[in-house]
């Protein structure tokens, strides 16, 4: 019995659905299933990934840096992010080749928003946390954690995101550089 | 163990063209050039858009020391090492802010930067218990924040200098600052009038420092390193390739500087007008009236034209597509921290900034598709150079070796066509000398115009 402090089974469901959707898409990362990767996108995607400052309490306002204005360690459109995919497919992109191995993982997964509403669930605002372990040649590894907040939207039966925000958990970057997509 | 003058001439072997691994890979190298390289340098620590109001500061980097570049209430901008006088605590723990004090929070040994206050910037004006424990006796004047002694806003640029005998920062570039003007200028010819994108870009990388500085100072040869990139298109404009297509560029560098720069030699008229950033059509008018503007302003002035370029030691720059500075700090002899910020016009419209934003982080930075290639071959260059086997075997950098020519209208420099080794020649040969612990004297007595140095 459902009360009020219990999310009804359309909650649970719709909940159950976008888990699944990101662990596919982690899966197509994962095993380099980059095209379809792409195609999960909204032609008028933004994808950001700002740059995070050591600030005083009192200025946590400007902690990250600003979309659209400040520089940032990724900023994307779908056009971009094609062209991503394109130069992992030359063979000669030298920081991909030979390829990282590389693992998403995808957890915290909430959904703040839903609408225009639960019954005919079109947009949605979700949150949640990545973890991205890459291994490359013999030796090297990264790991990038942070919090991840998107815009999904659905086009013909199909969810695709229209926005991404990632908030990557390093004021240094650690890695030497970021062929990886989060 | 200190490597000696003559140790460093086998190293560096700039007759025979070639430079051995260990100066990449050696601790005890490594440990010399924190002190004869960086503490002697002029290094870039900032620009003045980071700090535009009174008591704006930022925490930069000189080598291995954290600095506060500050600019104080009466608008003076200081450098100051951020460290406690006392046992040692950083006084600053934030990329940047707005304080007229830094309070340690170890022991709470308080310093100022305002001059109404305090005689030198950084002064210690708070010490708990300084009645009741050190009995009124300490000297405050003589424990403050360490100053450093050297230090220049160029064009908006912030550079400073730990040894009060170097030689003044315009001295230090030689006829380079032509070529660094040509980064720092608004675009319309007018001195000055550059700003950096709000943040900078840091990320360490698995390579010794140097290779970064020799890859931007002329190395054309390196171009398979980003045919990936050539092959998408990713220009500001359609098409293949990776910026718009500008007249050729030569390779010229400053042998008694140690300067060097991808870029056109003087010249006194402006090339015609092309289209750039086509992507943007609704860019296209700013792009053509600006070329106008420069036109009229420069008129038959002399000017240049500059695109990848690196000052002596670590500071690199390129005045063109993608516009941008970089330092490259030294961590180890195996790894660097990289500093990248972004340069625009200051009173450009919005919209070319974003555009310029756009390209700039398409390009650079470790999310750059053109600069994660160049991480993979610096790092693995340095690993593959640590083995004992390995470093008998010195780097081979004898391209163009005889071939260097006056450049008509600069003072001192030499050019070797469009793909040559002298730059990275000039470079560790410059490197050399200081790391042999020569005085300024002697290593400003050839672009003086005394003697020539021994080349």
């Amino acid at each position: 019995m459902a009360t009020e402090h219990t999310p009804g089974m359309q909650t649970l469901l719709l909940e159950r659905e976008i888990e699944q959707f990101y662990y596919a898409e982690a899966d197509m990362l994962d095993e380099r299933r980059f095209n379809e990767w792409l195609a999960l996108f909204t032609d008028d995607v933004r994808y950001w990934m700002p740059l995070v400052a050591n600030v005083q309490y009192r200025h946590m306002d400007k902690e990250y840096s600003r979309e659209g204005v400040d520089n940032a360690w990724i900023d994307e459109d779908k056009r971009t992010l094609t062209q991503r995919v394109q130069q992992l497919a030359t063979g000669i992109h030298w920081a991909e080749e030979p390829r990282s191995r590389m693992s998403h993982l995808i957890t915290n997964v909430r959904i703040l928003d839903v609408g225009p509403s639960l019954d005919d669930p079109r947009e949605l605002t979700t949150k949640c946390r990545f973890l991205i372990y890459r291994n490359r040649m013999e030796t090297e590894v990264d790991v990038l954690v942070g919090k991840r907040s998107d815009v999904l939207r659905k086009e013909q039966g199909q969810w695709r995101v229209a926005r991404r925000e990632i908030f990557l958990d390093q004021n240094v970057l650690l890695s030497k550089n970021l062929t990886t997509f989060f | 163990m200190k490597f000696s003058a003559d140790q460093l001439e086998s190293l560096v072997n700039t007759a025979q063209g070639t430079v051995s691994r260990e100066v990449f890979v050696n601790q005890d190298i490594f440990q010399q050039e924190l002190e004869q390289v960086f503490a002697r340098s002029w290094l870039m620590v900032g620009h003045e858009s980071q700090i535009p109001k009174p008591n704006d500061y930022i925490v930069s980097r000189m080598g291995q020391d954290s600095v506060i570049v500050t600019r104080d209430p009466q608008g003076e901008i200081h450098v100051l090492l951020n460290s406690c006088r006392h046992r040692g605590m950083k006084v600053c723990r934030y990329d940047s802010g707005n304080s007229r004090s830094f309070t340690c929070p170890y022991h709470a040994w308080s310093y100022s930067i305002d001059g109404s206050l305090v005689e030198i910037p950084g002064e210690l004006v708070g010490v708990p218990g300084f009645d009741q424990h050190y009995k009124g006796e300490l000297d405050k004047k003589a424990w403050g924040l360490v100053p450093c002694p050297l230090v220049v806003n160029y064009k908006g640029t912030i550079w400073a200098n730990w040894d009060s005998t170097a030689p003044s920062f315009e001295e230090y570039l030689g006829d380079m600052r032509l070529y660094l003007d040509a980064a720092l200028d608004h675009r319309d010819g007018s001195p000055g009038g550059s700003e950096i994108l709000g943040g900078v870009q840091k990320w360490r990388m698995p390579c010794n420092w140097k290779f970064p500085p020799e890859n931007f100072i002329g190395d054309h040869y390196h171009d398979i390193s980003h045919r990936s990139v050539n092959l998408v298109g990713i220009g500001p404009s359609e098409g293949k390739g990776r910026r718009d297509t500008t007249r050729p560029n030569i390779i010229m560098g400053f042998p008694n500087l140690g300067h060097g720069v991808i870029g056109h030699p003087p010249h006194y008229e402006e090339p015609d007008y092309t289209p750039q950033f086509t992507r943007y059509p609704e860019l296209a008018e700013y792009f053509s009236d600006i070329h106008a503007t420069r036109v009229k302003n420069l008129g038959d002035k002399m000017r240049v034209q500059t695109g990848a370029a690196t000052i002596f030691p670590s500071m690199s720059f390129h005045g063109r597509q993608p516009r941008t500075l970089a330092v490259f700090h030294p961590v180890s002899p195996t790894e660097m921290e990289m500093w990248r910020y972004y340069l625009v016009d200051k009173d450009a419209p919005d919209s070319v900034k974003a555009a310029m934003r756009a390209y700039y982080l398409r390009y650079s930075g470790p999310g750059g598709m053109t600069e994660s290639d160049d991480a993979e071959n610096w790092g693995y260059a340095t690993d593959a150079s640590k083995g004992v086997i390995a470093r008998r075997y010195d780097y081979n950098y004898q391209m163009g070796m005889g071939h260097a020519k006056p450049v008509p209208g600069l003072k001192d420099a030499v050019e070797g066509g469009d793909t040559t080794e002298e730059n990275a020649r000039i470079y560790y040969r410059r490197w050399k000398q200081m790391m042999q612990g020569k005085g300024w004297d002697e290593l400003m007595a050839g672009a003086r115009g005394q003697q020539r140095g021994n080349m």
